[in-house]
Formats: C-alpha cells, structure tokens, sequence
C-alpha cells in the first residue's frame, strides 16, 4: 500500500516537472513578452521603442535568456518558497494565489456540502427498486441536469432566480465586500450540473447491490425494509460513490472556471484564464501545478479510498 | 385489414423480382455501406460549406449544400426505423437531426441576414423596421432567430470534426498499446497519464492560447484532451479481445500487425466505442460552446451559440433582455441532450441483445 502511494507521488512529481518546463517553453513566445511589455510601459511606449531599446529592456527584466535558464531559476526559487511575481498584477503570486484558492475553496466546499447528501439520498431512492416511479423520475432529472452545460445552467439559474424573481445578485464579483447572497448561484449552478452524474452511479450500484443474495436473505429472514437498506445495502452500495465523489473535484475544478468566468467571482479559475490569456507565465505555473496537484490528489485518494473500503480489493 | 387478407392470399406464383419497392428501399438504406454513402454525402457538403465557405465562390456556395438535404432526411428515416426499440434512442436522434436539418438547409430558408443590425434590442414577436422578430433581436439588432439557426452549423461541424480527431488519434493508439504491449504500452500510456492529471478546462485554456483561437485549434485541443481517454478505453477492449482465436488465426496468416488492428480489434470493439463517442460528442459540444464563451474558441462575427452568449453576457443582464441568453442556452441544451439521450438509448439495446 505505502509502496504505491510512494509510486503515485512520484509520479505526480514527474509530471510536474515535465508540465512546468512545457508551459515554459509555450509561454516562452515573443507575443506574450510583447504582452508583458504593453502593460508595463504602454502600448504607444512600446511601438515607440527602438529594436535596441526593446531588447534592452526584456535584458532588464530577464525576459531575454533562453526558457530553460529560467526554468531553473524558477525552480530554485520554488525550492526557497518564492513562487515568481505576477507581471500582470505585480504582486507575489504565492500571496495572488493563496487568496483565490481561498474563495474558491468557499465554493468548493459549499458545492460539496450541498451536492453529496442531495445525489447520495436521490441515488439511494431510486435505487432501492429498480424500474419504479420514483426511479425513473430521479434518472430523468439526472440526465437533464446533466445534459445542460454549466454555461446553460448558470444562465438558465440567472434568469429564473436573479433576473425574474430578484431573490439573489446576479453578479458575484464581490465589490462591496464579502457577501454570501452571491455565492448562491454559483454554487447551485455547479450543483445542479454535478449531481445527476453522481445519483445516476449510487443508483446504479444500488440497484446492483439490491438484486444480491444476502439482500434477498435479510428480507426473508423478515428483517424490517428500514434495518435492510441502513445497515445491510448501504455499506456496500456507496463504495463506488465514494471514489466517483472524490474524482469530482477534478471536474469541479474545469467547471469553476466558466461558473467563475459567468458570475464574475473572483477565485482561481478566472485567474487562470486572466494569467493564461497575458501570458503571465509564473501565475499559470503555479495555477496549473494546484490544479495538477489536486487532481492526481484526488485519484490516489480515491484509489486509497477504494482499497480500503472494499477489502475484495488488494493491491499486491 | 383487408390489404392484409389480400396480401396473404395473393397468388404464390408472383415472380421475386416484382418484390413490393417500398419496404425493400427502406432495408437497402439500412445496408451499412448505403448509410455510409449518405452519412458522407450529408457530411461533406456541410463540411466543405463551414470550413472552406470563404474560398468558394458565390454560385459554387449556393448549390454545394443541395445534396445534403435529401441525404440528411433519409438518414433520419433509417435511424428512426432501426432504432425503433428504444422510445430514448428516437428522443435523442430527432434532437440531433433537427439541428442536423437545420445545419444543412439554413442558407435556403427565408431568414435575414444573421450578421445585418436591423432594429437593436427589438422584443420577441414584435415587428420593426418592416421585419418580423419572431426571436426578437439582439444588442446589435441582428435578427435572433436567423442567429440561432445559422449558429448550428459551425458547432456540429467542429464538434464532429474534433471528436473524430480525437478518436482516430485515441484509437489508434489504443490498439498500439493493447496489441503491442511491452515498452509501448509503457510510453504510451505514460504520455495518457500526464495529459489525464490535468482538469479538462486547464489543458484546454494552456493549449488554445498557445496556438491561438481557431477552429482548427479547437479541433488538436480536444484531440489532445479526449485523446487520452479514448485510448484507455480502447486498450481495455484490444486487450480482452486480444486473446481471440480469430486473432491467433490471422497471425499465423502472417498478417501484419497493422492490418490485424485494423481488420480484427477495432471493427469487434465497435459497439462501447459508438457509445462512447455520443457522449464524447456532447462533452466536445459543450466544450466549444465554452471555450467560445471563454473567447478561446470561434471567432465574431459569424453566429455561434457560444459567441451569442458571451457577446449578451455583458449587455442582457435585465428580464426584458433575457431571452438573448437564454435562446442560445436552450439550443446547446437540446443539441447536448440529443447526443446524451442517443448514447444512453444505444446502450440500452446493445445490453438488450
């Protein structure tokens, strides 16, 4: 178990070290130098300069060393804890990057709360008995909801709830201060498209576990129907939930960015977008090592999960 | 009833040639190579008119669609009749064909001028500037429901044409890894991992903006983010049926190993690939429909639904002016719907058989 932990991180450290020098060698392009350029000095400033001048400057500003050099700088800066400054917002990134990774954890956590006892409950209704009412109701919505794009669901949640009825802000950027009337959309809007993939698995595992014998034994034996789901099914239907609730993060972490981009909250993915549409390139170094990190996290954690939960399974 | 009676007792000394033509045309479109012909004649007008519209002349424009209208009503027939089964199946495939349709027959029907500002912010079913909005018009005063029409096109082609890149890509790859084993399995599937670690979104914004936006673009970033998947789902089937007596049979033919993979493995994984691909068409939908929000993908001024919604984003943030956001939403809704109902309908039968 340990030996497979160790290998999945390192792992993970591998791809990272490729990622990052990949992302310096994209980001390395005369277009984003000129871009850093414009914003620092002005575009009338820069289409004043001469050839000389420019190259004077990206000298001043370490821009004109091949990427490699100062992909290694960066990495032995990385090795102290200094994460770059961002060019667009000139400030630390770590400090840049800290902030929006809190609010979107806020968000985050809000989706989860909301999203895993809501598709948990729903998977289990349906299915406890397959083909019923009930059942088929839950799976109809879980396709719609899911078949709506994020960007569909966030304008239709808009429309109704801020637009029609005004019970919420449409907007989230938060200006005067923090209010959490404004997170309402968002974190339904990721909900909503979240959910139905997550009732849809419970309910298939559900199903699956409801039609085996010792199910079938514990009715008979004349066990009460309450007793049989709680403490019988249960245990095993939500072990497949598990490790799809824990690779959700994954998803979230795509869907916060347009959810981000729409409402105009702001968090981590739309930094990501602003760094990467500037080519302010250490901000998207330590945007997507976060993103990478928690997305091979959250596969080893489910992996973990998994073995751990069902003892059928045994990593030699 | 009584054609019934009268078939049954007409004379059995009917030669089988003077079969009745109306069932049997219907059967001959159902051959696999006949849908083949017809899916290509319906695909390669639209294709050519979305992608290269620009370099064809005017007169060449107007008439290269002609063909795809009657091929795209006589697809609809086929898949209607042979995915009678599933009520799910014939939900999802009337969504798609009607966008279909609509993608093949928009430059004939009478709509204004998607990109022409007639009367700015004019309300659905009103009439202004002596033309009808049956839509209504968006900020600039194009009409919406020409828009909204025109919009598909360019979504169904790149949609289409990514998903494909991606699978011949993920496939082909796939059936390396699975067949070959050994140390390019290893490779392989290591380069899968790096790509499967990242969020969708992030590869998707990191790539687009390196090679700039554009359709093309669209199409190597889904390649690369559907890719990776594709080939692990297609190396799991190679290498269940890998071991197949048919397989050892066309070895010891001294076959080559590309012609095996090709002629043996991928033609018996077909049924979870076809699957597969619906619904990766409808993430590849939602994926352009977003990225062209995002300003990475498609650019103005043609109609695209995603373009509709993020130009209406800034401007339409009022009740009055919703039905500028929500007219595009709806219809990648549907289009999105149709794949998703198609997959799960296909699924369905193939567990049935």
């Amino acid at each position: 178990m340990l030996k497979l932990i160790g290998s999945r991180l390192l792992q993970m450290l591998l791809i990272m070290a490729v990622v990052s020098l990949v992302i310096f060698a994209i980001f390395d392009s005369d277009k984003f130098k000129k871009q850093i350029a414009v914003a620092e000095l002005g575009g009338f400033a820069v289409s004043a300069l001469s050839d000389q001048d420019y190259q004077a400057w990206l000298d001043r500003k370490g821009l004109n060393v091949p990427f490699y050099d100062r992909y290694f700088k960066w990495v032995a800066g990385v090795a102290r804890g200094d994460l770059g400054r961002s060019y667009e917002k000139s400030e630390p990134v770590s400090q840049l990057l800290a902030k929006r990774l809190i609010n979107t954890g806020m968000l985050a956590f809000w989706v989860f709360a909301l999203m895993v006892p809501l598709s948990l409950t729903l998977g289990i209704i349906a299915g406890m008995k397959e083909g019923s009412v009930r059942d088929r109701a839950v799976s109809f919505i879980a396709v719609l909801t899911t078949s709506l794009p994020e960007i569909a669901t966030a304008i239709v949640l808009t429309v109704i709830l801020a637009l029609g009825l005004r019970w919420v802000p449409a907007n989230s950027a938060m200006v005067n201060g923090w209010d959490w009337r404004q997170l309402i959309l968002p974190v339904l809007t990721l909900v909503l498209y979240d959910f139905g993939y997550v009732a849809r698995m419970t309910r298939a595992s559900m199903a699956e576990v409801m039609t085996s014998q010792y199910i079938r034994t514990a009715v008979l034996k004349g066990l009460p129907y309450r007793r049989v789901i709680l403490r019988h099914a249960l245990r095993n239907a939500l072990i497949a939930p598990f490790t799809i609730i824990v690779l959700q993060l994954n998803w979230i972490l795509s869907g916060v960015v347009v959810v981000e981009v729409f409402f105009q909250y702001a968090g981590f993915g739309q930094l990501l977008l602003d760094a990467a549409l500037f080519g302010d390139v250490y901000v998207i170094q330590a945007a997507t090592l976060v993103a990478v990190f928690i997305a091979v996290l959250s596969q080893i954690i489910s992996d973990i999960g998994y073995t751990l939960l069902n003892p059928r399974i045994r990593f030699s | 009833m009584t054609t019934t009676i009268e078939a049954l007792s007409a004379p059995p000394s009917v030669p089988p040639v003077a079969a009745p033509p109306s069932v049997s045309l219907l059967k001959r479109l159902q051959q696999p190579r006949v849908s083949l012909a017809l899916i290509l004649l319906m695909w390669l007008p639209l294709t050519i008119y979305v992608m290269f519209g620009s370099y064809l002349g005017d007169p060449l424009k107007s008439i290269v669609l002609m063909p795809a209208v009657p091929a795209t009503l006589l697809l609809y027939l086929v898949a209607v009749t042979s995915w009678r089964e599933s009520t799910v199946a014939i939900v999802g495939v009337t969504l798609v064909f009607f966008w279909l349709i609509v993608a093949v027959t928009v430059p004939f029907l009478p709509l204004a001028d998607p990109d022409k500002p007639i009367a700015p912010f004019a309300a659905p079913g009103i009439v202004k500037h002596g033309h009808f909005f049956l839509l209504g018009a968006d900020f600039k005063g194009r009409d919406m429901l020409s828009r909204v029409l025109w919009g598909c096109q360019r979504v169904l082609v790149w949609g289409v044409t990514a998903t494909l890149a991606a699978y011949v890509v993920g496939s082909f790859l796939g059936l390396v890894a699975g067949y070959l084993a050994g140390w390019w399995d290893q490779a392989i599937s290591f380069i899968a991992n790096v790509l499967l670690s990242f969020p969708v979104m992030v590869l998707f914004i990191l790539i687009l903006n390196y090679l700039g936006s554009s359709g093309f673009n669209i199409v190597i970033a889904v390649t690369f983010a559907s890719a990776p998947a594709i080939m692990r789902l297609v190396r799991g089937l190679t290498l269940d049926t890998k071991s197949r007596d048919y397989i050892f049979a066309a070895q010891t033919r001294g076959e080559h190993p590309l012609r095996i993979m090709i002629y043996e493995l991928l033609p018996n994984a077909r049924g979870p690939i076809i699957v597969d691909a619906c619904l990766r068409l409808g993430y590849t939908t939602v994926a352009i429909t977003t990225l062209t929000f995002l300003g990475l993908g498609l650019q103005p001024p043609d109609p695209d639904w995603g373009l509709m919604i993020k130009e209406s984003a800034k401007v339409a943030m009022l009740w009055r002016f919703a039905y500028m956001l929500l007219i595009p939403a709806l219809s990648v809704s549907s289009l999105i719907l149709g794949f998703n109902l198609m997959a799960d309908g296909l699924r369905e039968m193939s567990l049935r058989d």
